[in-house]
């Protein structure tokens, strides 16, 4: 336990030894040491918004769901209600075209009924001459009946 | 176990043991033309060590993942670097690495007290040296040759945060204080200074003490366990159980000798920052 000029060496060497650490030594190893930390910490926040916006999303597809049901209902709903429409005109068409059709036949029957009449009563008109005149051949001279015979034709049209 | 054709006495081996390597025979208290070249190998040796060992940390230290080696680096770094902050408050670009210096550095230097205690001794004598002391913390000049360091740094912060007036000012009315009274100031002023003097010097003193005492008696411990198992003498009662003995003691004191090893270079460090930590605060 003797003193001796080992203490001043010691001492010089430990000053030395604190510098050296203070140069080569702490600064890199506190500055990895702190860019860690704040890698970690970005991470981590990274991590947390990542988290909030998935969130965010969920909540959203959520909402553009709901959407797309109300839309989809709103468009079965249209359909539906275009549907009956058309339904219903090519209702109202169809009978339209078959009252006119109806009307057409009708008009043509009666059309038809007034020629067969007509013919008909020009053929009873000439039979009616025919029978008369063969029974006046006799007796009444053509020309002279003729005005009266055409008179008669007339009226029985 | 000294190669002699006798085997030594218990009292010759440790007197032995206890003799440094130095540049000549010491005969007073203090003697600074002696230097003890074990001393200042071993702790120079474990220095470099040291400065080597986290060189090569602080080199390959990234930002990214941490190899094992760089991650065990930094839990030392990170345990001084919140140590030293939450003991000083100022600029620490200094005191911090500083700290670790101390810690790692005393660390190491007590771990070659695990040794065997007649390991270096025994390949010095093959070299041919007579006498070696392996462990510089158990030599009070290294002890206290690092708490005067630790001094000279306290005054300079003590200089550099007060400034000179404010440092010679607080030697002066601190701890008991100052009185506008010219007369009682001076009164004050002789009790005050003389506590602080007393004050630094019991710091250093304790300082260097606490750890050269603490390995010394580490060492001593190891060298009485060392004579059990140096008391062989053949296959007899006696002898066996000295053998036992030394291995049962030699492992318990070892194991325990860790605690110790990381103990006192943790305090060292703390009370480095302690004291330097009150540098940087006015009473």
């Amino acid at each position: 336990m003797n003193l001796n000029a080992t203490l001043f060496a010691q001492t010089i060497v430990f000053i030395i030894l604190a510098l050296v650490t203070m140069k080569l030594i702490w600064p890199n190893l506190i500055t990895a040491i702190e860019e860690r930390r704040k890698k970690i910490a970005d991470g981590l926040a990274a991590a947390e918004k990542g988290k909030s916006s998935l969130q965010d999303a969920e909540v959203r597809i959520r909402q553009l769901e709901v959407e797309a049901r109300a839309k989809a209902q709103e468009i079965l709903a249209q359909a539906d209600k275009r549907f009956a429409a058309v339904v219903d005109e090519s209702r109202t068409a169809a009978k339209a075209e078959s009252d006119r059709l109806i009307a057409a036949a009708k008009a043509e029957i009666d059309s038809e009924i007034q020629r067969a009449k007509d013919a008909l009563r020009d053929q009873v008109a000439a039979l009616a001459v025919a029978g008369a005149e063969k029974i006046l051949r006799r007796e009444v001279n053509a020309q002279a009946h003729a005005d009266l015979l055409g008179q008669l034709r007339q009226e029985l049209r | 176990m000294v190669e002699t054709t006798e085997a030594p006495s218990a009292s010759e081996y440790i007197k032995h043991h206890l003799t440094h390597l130095a540049s000549g025979e010491q005969h007073s208290l203090l003697d600074f033309s002696v230097i003890r070249w074990d001393t200042m190998a071993f702790s120079i040796a474990c220095g470099l060590i040291v400065i080597l060992l986290l060189r090569a940390a602080a080199k390959n230290a990234t930002s990214g993942v941490p190899g094992r080696f760089q991650a065990a680096v930094e839990m030392l770094v990170e345990l001084v670097e919140e140590q030293s902050s939450s003991i000083v408050h100022g600029n620490r670009t200094f005191i911090a690495p500083l700290a670790l210096t101390v810690f790692c550095w005393v660390v190491v230097m007590n771990a070659i007290d695990l040794f065997p205690v007649d390991l270096f001794p025994r390949i010095a004598h093959m070299l041919g040296v007579e006498h070696l002391r392996p462990l510089p913390t158990a030599d009070l000049n290294a002890t206290l040759g690092m708490s005067v360091g630790v001094l000279i740094l306290v005054l300079y912060y003590n200089f550099k945060i007060k400034g000179i007036g404010g440092f010679m000012h607080e030697l002066v009315a601190a701890p008991f204080g100052t009185s506008k009274n010219p007369f009682f100031a001076v009164l004050l002023a002789i009790p005050n200074f003389l506590l602080n003097i007393i004050e630094f010097i019991s710091k250093t003193v304790s300082l260097g003490m606490r750890l050269f005492g603490n390995m010394y008696a580490g060492e001593l411990i190891f060298f009485l366990i060392a004579l059990l198992g140096g008391a062989w003498a053949g296959f007899n009662t006696g002898s066996i159980l000295a053998f036992i003995g030394h291995i049962v003691a030699g492992s318990v004191w070892a194991i325990f000798h860790i605690l110790i090893v990381l103990l006192q270079a943790f305090i060292f460090m703390m009370l480095t920052l302690v004291y330097i930590g009150q540098a940087h605060e006015g009473h």
